[in-house]
């Protein structure tokens, strides 16, 4: 009956569907020349960067670098007292942005929900993430340095946590959200109330996306100097009084790189990579949590 | 109480004048029961009952209402804003409505299990327990007890006995579905309120849902959902059409799949809606 | 078409299509076997053992519309997974085709005797046997009308005029068995009509199974009356019983 319908093919027709075909293979061809050669451009200057950062900071790598002061001008030394200081901070500011983040996200999960309050906050939280990190430098600087009068490394982790939150509060807002809304219902459905629920259901099931959020927010915050420049300062001498100013690898670096003395350049260079390998494995790390839960749930 | 118990006490005739399913109390009735969802009328006036360890079916076209009822019979429809019942939901005579009934207890009475597979992320052996410990301090041998025959019941010790303490994600589809009913069976409810069990699983798992189902109705009174007319009829002593929120109309499966009495439900099984 | 008939389509046109093919087909038999019986009847009144013999040949007709009911029924049932009043329909047609498969058999049996009555003289007693063939004709057209148009009502009226019929073969029976009692002569075509007779007999239980099939498929629900035997042959004995 349908037989009738269909065409029979026919040599016209065939020619046109040749040419048609010839064309879109020609055109799936270039786009994907096009996309290649873009992607190509990006990773050479990836891989550009990576290759300098080696190239001057391996001159650096050496046991002083981890075991010795940041040196005078034109004298030998390391930056353990940069790495202790940039160690602290980030701990400091980790810990405080991660529970208030975690904490948040969940609020704006599992209570806020989609009530209009949930997508306000939501939007500012979103213009947070976004926020050049000087501008969260200058903020701390003005509420806190200028109110104590004191560069401080508890400025400087506060600063850094200021960071941190918004980002985590995203991925646990958005891990916890990924969590089927049917899981939550049986859960509940068993009589168990929302709190337990949260805490012993949902988490374990969002864990390792929030995980990955805050070990991202670590990588980018080591990285930062903008916000630490004007909080924790930064110290030539060995400190460990978080009210006390507190050398850190980036602002390190950043004296050290734009001055005239060769010795601090190698440093800074040295520093450089140690946080580049750094920031790469906790990438790393990351993907691989992420990677085995989602073989796991498979 | 009484006058709720004596809905169902007349015996259910089927077309050949036979008695099709002996008649049982009834454990859970609606009585005038609206829903309103954020202002929408979604169940008009429903009167229905649901008969003690039997199956009760509930169909429909989508839309028509039929989950909803369901999600009221435990009041999982209260964790969402804005949506609204009003009328009564009867188990065993008191009023689940009444915002004095403590929802804890509702819930260790009605279980439920949903459409999608959802074992929590942890072992199978903690699926079960989890919800256990929330009610009861059980000795570890006394758990060990209650999981084993939880499982047992959920017709999936055999397959699971030797790996409990692995995470219950790496089960198949039916099999996580076999330990979600576990899990709801594992609290000793009365009453399995089922929401369309099997539309995620294929003809073989569904068909050890349905034998676990019939296995499960000599101990508890269970209300399923489904969009399978085929399932509803293979398994379900009772069936209750409902469109566009109203219920349409109820009665033995035999007689409701066979000589249905309105039109509409006729329409809607022999698939000539819309 | 009747008020109890479903007047929407199935969503899946196909379906549609073959429920109405199914129903066509045993309108087809039905028609084939009434033509068979007034052709059988014919054959006897006007003794043309050629015709008879048509009848006899033509049954196979029937037999394989019968053959494609019963294969379009397991096609529906496996994979349509009838409901309700569909669900009635094709196992009312399931038997209803059986019904008019027999009604072709005795219609054909009938034929075949004619064959074998011509060989011997005319016997005046003939002229009962049309009457009650036409009695069974008008049956079976009855029921398969009510099939047509899914009437009920008529299904009904038709299966309590059995009755009727019954009662003129009860008749025809002590007619018979008196002219067998008076010449024993007779006796050899008498046993032939009386076995013709036996068959527009059952022509008519068929029918009034096929009115109850009927009554089936738009209810739901059997025949709740007794019905009522109007044949009492079984229960009679020679006049004379030696015992």
């Amino acid at each position: 009956m349908n037989s009738a319908v269909i065409p029979a093919p026919d040599a016209g027709k065939a020619a046109v569907e040749r040419r048609l075909y010839f064309r879109r293979t020609v055109v799936n061809r270039l786009a994907l020349v096009l996309g290649c050669a873009a992607a190509l451009f990006g990773l050479v200057f990836l891989f550009w960067i990576l290759w300098t950062t080696l190239s001057y900071g391996l001159k650096g790598v050496n046991l002083d670098l981890f075991t010795k002061m940041t040196p005078a001008p034109m004298s030998a030394g390391g930056l353990l007292n940069a790495f202790f200081g940039s160690a602290v901070i980030c701990l400091i500011a980790i810990v405080i942005g991660s529970l208030l983040g975690v904490a948040a996200g969940t609020w704006l999960a599992e209570y806020a929900g989609n009530k209009r309050i949930g997508t306000v906050t939501r939007f500012i939280n979103d213009i947070l993430i976004s926020a050049p990190s000087i501008v969260i430098g200058l903020f701390v600087a003005i509420v806190i340095v200028m109110q104590f009068k004191q560069y401080s490394a508890l400025a400087g982790a506060i600063a850094l946590a200021l960071l941190v939150i918004p980002v985590v509060v995203r991925t646990t807002d958005e891990m916890l959200r990924l969590v089927p809304g049917q899981m939550r219902e049986a859960a509940l459905s068993l009589g168990v109330p929302q709190w337990k629920v949260t805490m012993q259901v949902l988490y374990r099931a969002a864990l390792p996306g929030i995980v990955t959020g805050i070990l991202l927010a670590l990588a980018r915050i080591t990285g930062e100097t903008a916000p630490l420049l004007f909080t924790a300062f930064g110290n030539q001498y060995w400190s460990t009084d978080l009210l006390k100013p507190m050398a850190s690898v980036p602002v390190v670096m950043y004296q050290f790189v734009g001055s005239p003395y060769e010795s601090w350049q190698t440093l800074a260079w040295a520093g450089a990579l140690v946080l580049t390998v750094f920031v790469l494995l906790l990438s790393l790390l990351a993907r691989a949590i992420l990677l085995r839960n989602k073989t796991s749930h498979d | 109480m009484t006058d709720a118990r004596l809905a169902i006490a007349t015996p259910i005739v089927g077309a050949t004048g036979r008695e099709v399913a002996p008649a049982g109390a009834t454990k859970m009735a609606a009585r005038n029961l609206n829903f309103f969802y954020n202002g929408f009328h979604a169940l008009k006036d429903v009167n229905f009952n649901i008969a003690e360890k039997r199956v009760t079916a509930l169909i429909g076209p989508s839309g028509c209402g039929k989950s909803t009822l369901l999600r009221i019979f435990n009041r999982i429809y209260s964790i969402y804003p804005k949506l609204e019942a009003k009328g009564e939901v009867l188990l065993d005579g008191e009023n689940i409505l009444d915002p004095k009934y403590p929802l804890n207890r509702l819930r260790s009475k009605v279980g439920m299990v949903f459409q999608k597979p959802v074992p929590f992320p942890m072992s199978i052996y903690d699926n079960i327990a989890y919800a256990i410990r929330h009610y009861e301090k059980l000795s570890r041998a006394e758990m060990d007890a209650r999981v084993e025959l939880a499982l047992t019941q959920g017709a999936l010790w055999g397959e699971v006995k030797d790996k409990l303490k692995q995470s219950a994600l790496g089960l198949s589809g039916g099999q996580q579905q076999r330990l979600c009913i576990a899990r709801a069976i594992a609290l000793r409810p009365e009453v399995i309120l089922l929401d369309e069990p099997t539309s995620a699983l294929d003809p073989i798992a569904t068909g050890k849902i349905e034998q676990l189902i019939s296995e499960l109705k000599d101990h508890y009174t269970i209300a399923i959902v489904t969009h399978n007319m085929q399932q509803a009829a293979r398994c379900s002593d009772f069936t209750a059409f409902m469109y566009l929120g109203e219920l349409v109309e109820f009665g033995a499966t035999e007689t409701l799949f066979t000589k249905p009495t309105k039109k509409q439900t006729e329409d809607y099984i022999t698939g000539r809606f819309g | 078409m009747n008020a109890n008939a479903p007047t929407s389509e199935h969503i899946v046109k196909s379906y549609d299509e073959e429920l109405n093919r199914l129903t066509g087909e045993i309108q087809r038999m039905g028609e084939i076997a009434l033509a068979q019986l007034d052709a059988a009847i014919d054959a006897v009144l006007e003794r043309d053992s050629d015709s008879a013999r048509k009848v006899v040949q033509s049954d196979a007709a029937i037999d394989t519309l019968e053959h494609d009911v019963s294969h379009d029924v397991v096609r529906l049932l496996a994979l349509r997974q009838p409901m309700a009043r569909d669900l009635r329909e094709i196992l009312a047609a399931l038997r209803i085709a059986a019904d008019i498969e027999r009604i072709g058999d005795y219609a054909a049996n009938v034929a075949k005797r004619s064959i074998v009555l011509n060989q011997s003289a005319p016997v005046q007693l003939a002229y009962a046997l049309p009457r009650l063939a036409r009695l069974a004709e008008n049956l079976v057209r009855e029921v398969l009308a009510a099939y047509r148009d899914n009437d009920a009502d008529r299904a009904l009226d038709a299966w309590t005029r059995d009755e009727e019929l019954d009662e003129q073969y009860t008749g025809l029976f002590r007619e018979l068995l008196t002219y067998m009692m008076e010449d024993p002569r007779n006796i050899t075509p008498c046993t032939h009509l009386l076995f013709m007779a036996k068959n527009l007999e059952r022509i008519g239980d068929h029918a009034t199974n096929i009115a109850e099939n009927v009554y089936f498929l738009v209810h739901g629900a059997h025949i709740a009356q007794v019905r009522r035997k109007g044949d009492t042959t079984s229960s009679l004995l020679p006049v004379d019983d030696p015992r």
